[in-house]
């Protein structure tokens, strides 16, 4: 019972019904159609054969009389398969033909078109059978009177068997139909049996199942495909999820510990209320490092999660290059070094300005921190230009770059080089770069500037660019 | 003295900012949820309103766009655990005059709403001169003269004063700076703001005997009189 009505439910056994509703109300239509232009048609064609076979008949009559006309009905109706006549005197007795009674409605109507009468005839075992006829009649000069009539049994015969056929079309439809669901059904289950049974599994928590693809490339298939990549896509967030926890596991339980001790021993140490207000601003100072890296961390999973087109416009890098550059300009001065920007004067890409702009920093901070020349000095170059339908920014330093083995590792989440852990820093940085890379559909590009790194990225061209 | 309304339902969020605040000569009311908040701040005048965005019963947001539906201008302060750009956009659309992420630091809050309580009111005329001192700014001419001497200053270095001048004497902190004066709403690690001040500071106050432009240790700077 359970198993009926689960068949029943599903899209298989509807669609199935369906598709048989439809092919039986189609051929219902047509047999119905094909029997009424017949029947028409036979019709037509019993009327042509009657007017063929009352052509000849009064000639006969005007020429030889009765006698001749008796004798030509009577030659006539000994033929097989012949058609129904009958002469009748003025009294209305039977002088010739092969029927022996006139109906009495049509002696009183005389001439007419055709009609269809019944009247009954005798089988060959002697009973009287019901049969129908289309029939004429003639008034005769002296009274006679000739009708002319053809018996339609054949047509009934052909009726008969188109309904024949018409139940046995239904029933070989159904019975088609039936095994077709049975197939299609058996073969649909199988496969959506199969993708919810790998769905549990996934669910149950083996991510890195996948649905089985039978390479037919159909419907399932597809369907198979895009479940996998999707999957693909959350087993990436995920990783990216359990290293955010890893890191931060990691990286933000050291400071709370160093926190946590530091408090611990102006508790049990400190004598004076100097060193316990100094224990106190160490504090504050630590947790404020806390907040900025959470911050940072919950940004670029913020930006991460972000749908493109959120907060996008059509902005004007160039513009944005040159206002960095100024808000940067006198810091890099005062260190005794120098900051171009060459980023031309229309470029107008599709992005988020306080995103690109944060990226700007991030890059100049960096080539600030690691950026230093052999010398100490500081040379850092904002540049943007169109490549094709991007638009490429990026900062260049003259510092040592980064080795090239070393270029993807320092886009994860807390990663600083060896060289660089003595400089503050959080390894954030090239992080959240890459994340707002990755929103307006780019990448970031760490390349050897010979001397030096420049790092870029990619971003949409917006549609009022001039250049 | 000003008198604030603090809507927030975190009970020791609330009394350590009311505390905070009545130190410092304020009066501030405290309502722990939506409904409450929004019928206090409707009852009551008050300077400035302090809204948690998160609230049980009727959110933050919710709590500023009715107020401002009904007419109610008071300018409100938005705290908001969530902190992140499109967070602060919603904030501002719904009715909201400023943005604050937690958790912040006491004294940029403070700079915020004392800021918010000294805005130019909407209807009132703007002012086209500031004044600090014997340095006056004016905002028509685009130009800018301590005493005798006219100082040659750069657009950004202008719109950098004419923020500090316009809330002349109160603490105004690098962030408000950045937002304010810069449009960027996230927070270099450098200390660029201190760079740019130190620039402007030694055009308007090098050469002269009073100095205008102070730094306010942990909090950020303030342009006053100094008193004798």
């Amino acid at each position: 019972m359970n198993r009926l009505a689960r068949i029943y439910r599903t899209t298989a056994f509807k669609l199935s019904l369906l598709y048989l509703a439809v092919f039986t109300a189609l051929s219902a239509f047509l047999l119905i159609y094909i029997s009424q232009n017949t029947n028409q048609l036979m019709l037509a064609q019993v009327t042509q054969t009657l007017d063929a076979e009352i052509t000849g008949l009064p000639e006969e009559y005007a020429r030889g009389g009765v006698r001749a006309l008796v004798a030509a009905i009577d030659s006539r109706a000994r033929r097989p398969d012949a058609s129904l006549y009958l002469l009748t005197d003025f009294a209305g007795n039977a002088i010739a033909g092969n029927i022996t009674q006139m109906p009495r409605l049509f002696i009183e109507e005389g001439d007419g078109g055709v009609q269809r009468v019944q009247y009954y005839r005798l089988n060959a075992e002697g009973e009287e059978v019901k049969r129908e006829a289309l029939i004429r009649t003639f008034d005769l000069r002296g009274g006679y009177r000739l009708l002319v009539g053809r018996d339609l049994g054949e047509r009934r015969h052909f009726v008969g068997i188109l309904e024949e056929a018409r139940r046995v079309w239904i029933g070989a439809v159904v019975i088609m139909a039936v095994i077709t669901w049975f197939f299609v059904n058996r073969r649909i289950m199988k496969r959506i049996d199969e993708i919810s049974a790998t769905s549990k599994t996934i669910m149950e928590g083996d991510l890195s199942r996948r649905l089985p693809i039978q390479g037919t490339a159909d419907e399932f298939d597809r369907l198979a495909v895009n479940l996998n990549d999707m999957l693909e896509r959350i087993e990436l967030l995920m990783r990216g999820m359990k290293d955010v926890t890893d890191n931060i596991a990691h990286d933000l339980k050291t400071p709370l510990t160093r926190l946590r001790g530091r408090v611990e021993t102006a508790l049990r140490e400190a004598k004076s209320e100097e060193a316990y207000r100094e224990a106190l601003e160490a504090t504050l100072g630590d947790s404020e490092n806390l907040i900025r890296v959470f911050d940072a961390l919950l940004r670029i999973a913020r930006i991460e999660a972000m749908t493109p087109e959120a907060g996008m416009d059509e902005i004007n890098i160039s513009e944005i290059a040159a206002e960095i550059g100024e808000l940067y300009d006198p810091v890099i001065e005062d260190e005794g070094g120098s900051l171009t920007v060459d980023a031309g004067t229309g470029l107008v890409a599709r992005g988020n300005r306080d995103l690109i702009s944060q990226v700007l920093v991030n890059l100049i901070e960096n080539a600030m921190k690691y950026g230093r020349g052999e010398d100490g000095s500081i040379v850092i170059e904002i540049k943007a230009e169109q490549a094709g339908d991007r638009i490429i920014l990026g900062v260049c330093d003259h510092g040592q770059g980064i080795p090239a083995d070393d270029r993807d590792r320092v886009r994860d989440r807390f990663v600083r080089l060896e060289e660089s852990r003595t400089a503050p820093g959080y390894g954030l940085g090239l992080s959240l770069v890459q994340a707002v890379a990755r929103l307006h559909g780019g990448e970031l590009a760490l390349r050897d500037a010979q001397p030096g790194l420049k790092a870029c990225i990619d971003l949409p061209i917006g549609k009022t660019s001039k250049e | 003295m000003l008198r604030i309304l603090i809507i927030e339902d975190d009970a020791e969020a609330a009394a350590y900012l009311a505390k905070g605040l009545s130190e410092l000569g304020h009066v501030a009311d405290r309502a722990a949820d939506g409904e409450a908040g929004l019928e206090q701040a409707m009852s009551g005048p008050y300077d400035v309103l302090i809204v948690d965005r998160m609230l049980p019963k009727r959110d933050g947001l919710s709590v500023i766009s009715t107020l401002r539906a009904s007419g109610n201008h008071t300018p409100v302060l938005i705290l908001s655990a969530l902190g992140q750009v499109d967070d602060r956009v919603k904030g501002l659309k719904a009715g909201g005059d400023d943005y604050l992420p937690k958790p912040y630091a006491f004294t940029e809050l403070q700079a915020r709403v004392e800021a918010l309580a000294r805005r130019p009111k909407a209807s009132g005329e703007v002012e086209t001169t500031y004044q600090v001192g014997d340095l006056v700014l004016d905002r028509l001419a685009h130009s800018c003269r301590r005493g005798e001497v006219e100082i040659p200053l750069q657009p950004r270095e202008f719109r950098l004063l004419e923020y500090l001048m316009q809330h002349a004497g109160q603490v105004v902190t690098r962030t408000m700076l950045l937002e304010n004066v810069w449009e960027y709403h996230f927070d270099p690690q450098t200390n660029v703001i201190d760079v740019h001040i130190s620039r402007l500071r030694s055009k308007i106050d090098k050469d002269f005997d009073k100095p205008l432009l102070q730094t306010i240790r942990g909090a950020g700077y303030t342009i006053r009189e100094p008193a004798r």
